[in-house]
């Protein structure tokens, strides 16, 4: 197992708090020290979000130093970009290819830049990008709420962690009623990278 | 041992659980809201928690109920504190009953504030000791700590965070919870003590003095000011969460760690010093320790190398070392630039907001608005750009006043929340009655705290403790203030908002139009969409200025203008009605509806 400084980024509203939780209770329970520490401002009025999340043997600093992040965790492909800074080069990133385009685009004059060229950009930087349709993928199973743990699951594929574990602490972060849902979510998300790495 | 990964603000609730603190009280405000919702959420049956009409009033409180034997639990962000400060500097003199802790959640980088005071100033000028915890088991033991310290030296205690320690989670080992009394005796009748008045109070200011020196002493052997020597050719002392960052970017240096930093340990901090070859302070902000430091005539670099400004996060930190000479720069030089020409993703009131209407129709008037503290803070941003002044809790009606005595040529107005106006808005108002005033008091009222995650305040029919409590009705309440003009209009309801500004501005005197709606994050609604009409909207721009999320730009184009026509976002819009109100062409309709042209 290795120890991870985990950049994961997103838009208010996505569930990326929910998914830095269980990432660092995830890590606790998988016997490392944890540190986590969010960057929210106003997040939930729809700006970005940014969480670092660390596994270690004996972490310091909740925040982590620019450039020594080994995984991007990203929710949104333009807020990839705008956490791109704070990767190492050897790291991997795992993005939702679901655009969320902010009011300056969507009501004012400026663009979002293509998926492609965000995907491109990533992979120049960094040493794996891996770009997952999450969102699309949730509502096929009836829910967009579930994309972030079908990025989890997703996500998990890069650990030898044993899956009980992320599972247990999925179901614990969320409604009793949506437990089939999700833990479904989990290994769908999981199963999509599990293919990639055979 | 049971482990628990917990915030530093679950941590700081749960270090309220083990020390025995039976009531806790507050006014919400980031970093610090979380504290008293996790007492609430996991302590109800041991604690008593209320969120307080503000932060004086909740100190008040605390202080009565330290001196009625019952340990006590203040909590506030750094702006609060100064709102706190009158009642906390009596409590300083006559001292308690019970233990009484006072936490500060400080926020430097300020990510959500409008200043970045750093309150350790306060420990100093209250002369009241002050901790300092570094992460999520510092803040749950230096709660435990804090009421120790106070029943031990009969003070209150200030116990500083700051948002990364508030907002940062890591590994807790919990304990247990002390034996609490059931029933407390009868109330202490002691008037010298707790009577400041003058005569009384005059006896007291040296045992102040007196205590003060016993607590630096103490402060001298304390495990919470610990020496780690490693490498003695620098030396850094640190506090709270730098010590954090100090260990991160300089792991090879020895460290004066103070976890009490009021008053200072002299002796363990001069033989510190002259340990090591170089020695300096990393401190946020101010250079709190620095001057004391420095006045105790040891040789010390601290701001001169890191700025008071902004935190000292890893990154930073390395940079200003690195200027400072203090360590050599990385041969990296590979590191990733950021991508700056991104288009930048800002907060906006939601699809759905009540505080729409108001703003829209402000932004056309351009009259001068005096702003306050909320979510409709919001209203100083583009599209509307309608907010001219915003400064702290409950100044807005205060500022509307001094343009009116100030003779401005123009109409002005002041606009600011329900849990505002109860806060600090109701003296301004009453003293605009009183001394003859002119202007528009907006009073957006969307039924809770919303900015802070949807606390209770007078103006709500439930509180903390979930239990229906009466609602204190802002209409008769300033009506009964003596405000002759008071319109309540349906906030969603555009006719009826512009109305009822015209209504007001015409009155000669002060005024007050209550916008009621309830927050959309509170009602969730569930309805579907609104459409647009391609072929009847003309892309004339109107239902833009909303400023609403779910209103985008589609891609086709009005001929004439060359400009984009309107598209609702399906996932977005949660059919609050405005922009068909607003819309000229009527080219807006609810969904299934057949356009009126």
């Amino acid at each position: 197992m290795n120890c991870a400084d985990i950049l994961v980024a997103g838009v208010g509203g996505q569930g990326t708090l929910l998914a830095s939780n269980i990432l660092s209770e995830v890590g606790m329970r998988a016997g490392f020290d944890v540190k986590k520490s969010d960057v929210l401002g106003l997040s939930v009025r729809g700006g970005s979000v940014l969480s670092h999340v660390r596994w270690g043997h004996e972490v310091a600093s909740p925040v982590v130093p620019r450039g020594s992040m080994n995984y991007l965790l990203a929710f949104e492909p333009l807020e990839a970009l705008r956490g791109l800074h704070l990767m190492h080069r050897s790291a991997k990133v795992l993005c939702n290819a679901h655009p969320i385009p902010p009011v300056s685009v969507s009501s004012g004059d400026l663009a979002y830049p293509s998926i492609k060229s965000i995907e491109e950009r990533l992979a120049r930087e960094t040493a794996s990008v891996r770009f997952i349709e999450a969102t699309k993928l949730a509502m096929d199973m009836g829910n967009p709420r579930v994309t972030n743990v079908i990025m989890l699951g997703a996500f998990s594929a890069h650990f030898e962690i044993d899956r009980r574990i992320w599972l247990d602490v999925v179901l614990a972060g969320v409604p009793e009623k949506h437990a089939d849902l999700n833990g479904e979510a989990f290994q769908a998300g999981r199963d999509l990278l599990g293919k990639e790495k055979r | 041992m049971t482990k628990a990964l917990l915030s530093g603000n679950e941590a700081l609730a749960r270090g309220a659980y083990e020390a025995g603190i039976q009531v806790a009280t507050g006014y919400p405000g980031t970093p610090s809201s979380e504290i008293l919702e996790a007492v609430a959420r996991n302590y109800a049956d041991d604690i008593y928690a209320e969120w307080s009409t503000n932060e004086k009033v909740a100190m008040d409180a605390a202080a009565g109920a330290a001196y009625s034997g019952r340990r006590s639990l203040v909590t506030t962000k750094q702006v609060g504190m100064n709102v706190l400060a009158d009642s906390l500097f009596y409590a300083v003199y006559t001292g308690v009953e019970a233990g009484l802790v006072i936490v500060t959640a400080d926020d430097p980088g300020m990510f959500s504030s409008q200043n970045e005071q750093d309150n350790r100033w306060y420990a100093k000028l209250a002369k009241i000791p002050l901790l300092e915890p570094c992460d999520s088991q510092e803040s749950k033991d230096a709660i435990v700590l804090a009421i120790e310290l106070s029943e031990r030296f009969d003070t209150p205690v200030l116990v500083k965070t700051t948002m990364r320690v508030s907002h940062s989670k890591s590994v807790v080992e919990l304990g247990e919870r002390p034996k609490t009394p059931k029933d407390v005796a009868p109330f202490v009748r002691n008037q010298q003590k707790y009577v400041c008045t003058a005569m009384w109070a005059k006896k007291r200011h040296p045992v102040v003095e007196d205590r003060l020196i016993e607590m630096a002493r103490y402060a001298e052997t304390m495990e919470q000011n610990r020496v780690e020597m490693r490498d003695h050719s620098l030396g850094i002392i640190t506090s709270g969460v730098t010590y954090a960052y100090v260990r991160e970017v300089f792991p090879e240096a020895s460290v004066l760690k103070l976890g009490m930093t009021y008053p200072l340990p002299q002796d363990l901090i001069r033989t510190f010093v002259e340990g090591v070859d170089r020695a300096v302070v990393v401190e946020e902000l101010d250079p709190f320790l620095e001057e004391q430091i420095l006045a105790m005539g040891l040789d010390v670099k601290g701001k001169e190398y890191f700025p008071p400004c902004d935190e000292l996060i890893p990154d930073r930190l390395q940079a200003f070392s690195i200027e400072a000479g203090l360590m050599d720069a990385p041969a990296d030089g590979d590191r990733i630039e950021i991508v700056d020409d991104l288009p930048p993703r800002t907060p906006v009131l939601c699809a759905g907001c009540p505080h729409r209407s108001t703003y829209y129709w402000l932004a056309g008037m351009q009259m001068p608005v005096a702003g306050d503290v909320g979510c409709y803070n919001l209203g100083c941003l583009p599209p509307f750009n309608a907010q001219h002044t915003m400064g702290c809790m409950g100044a807005s009606i205060g500022v509307l006043h001094g343009m009116a005595i100030a003779g401005i040529p123009e109409k002005a107005v002041a606009t600011i929340g329900d849990s505002t106006l109860f806060h600090s808005g109701l003296p301004a108002l009453a003293n605009m009655v009183h001394n003859r005033s002119s202007g528009v008091v907006i009073v957006m009222d969307n039924g809770t705290t919303a900015m802070t995650g949807h606390q209770d305040h007078p103006g709500t029919d439930w509180s903390l403790h979930d239990k229906p409590v009466p609602r204190i009705r802002i209409e008769p309440l300033v009506r009964a203030m003596g405000v002759q003009k008071v319109v309540p209009v349906d906030a969603f309801d555009m006719t009826a908002v512009k109305a009822g500004l015209d209504e007001c501005l015409a009155f000669d005197g002060p005024s007050v139009l209550i916008t009621e709606g309830p927050c959309v994050q509170v009602t969730k609604p569930n309805l579907a969409a609104y459409e647009v009409d391609l072929e009847l909207c003309i892309a004339c721009g109107t239902c833009f200025r909303l400023g609403c999320p779910a209103i985008v730009k589609s891609e086709l184009v009005q001929e004439s203008t060359g400009k984009r026509k309107a598209e609702i976002e399906l996932t977005m819009c949660v059919g609050c009605d405005m922009c068909r109100q607003v819309c000229p062409t009527s080219a807006i309709r609810r969904p299934g509806e057949e356009s009126t042209t």
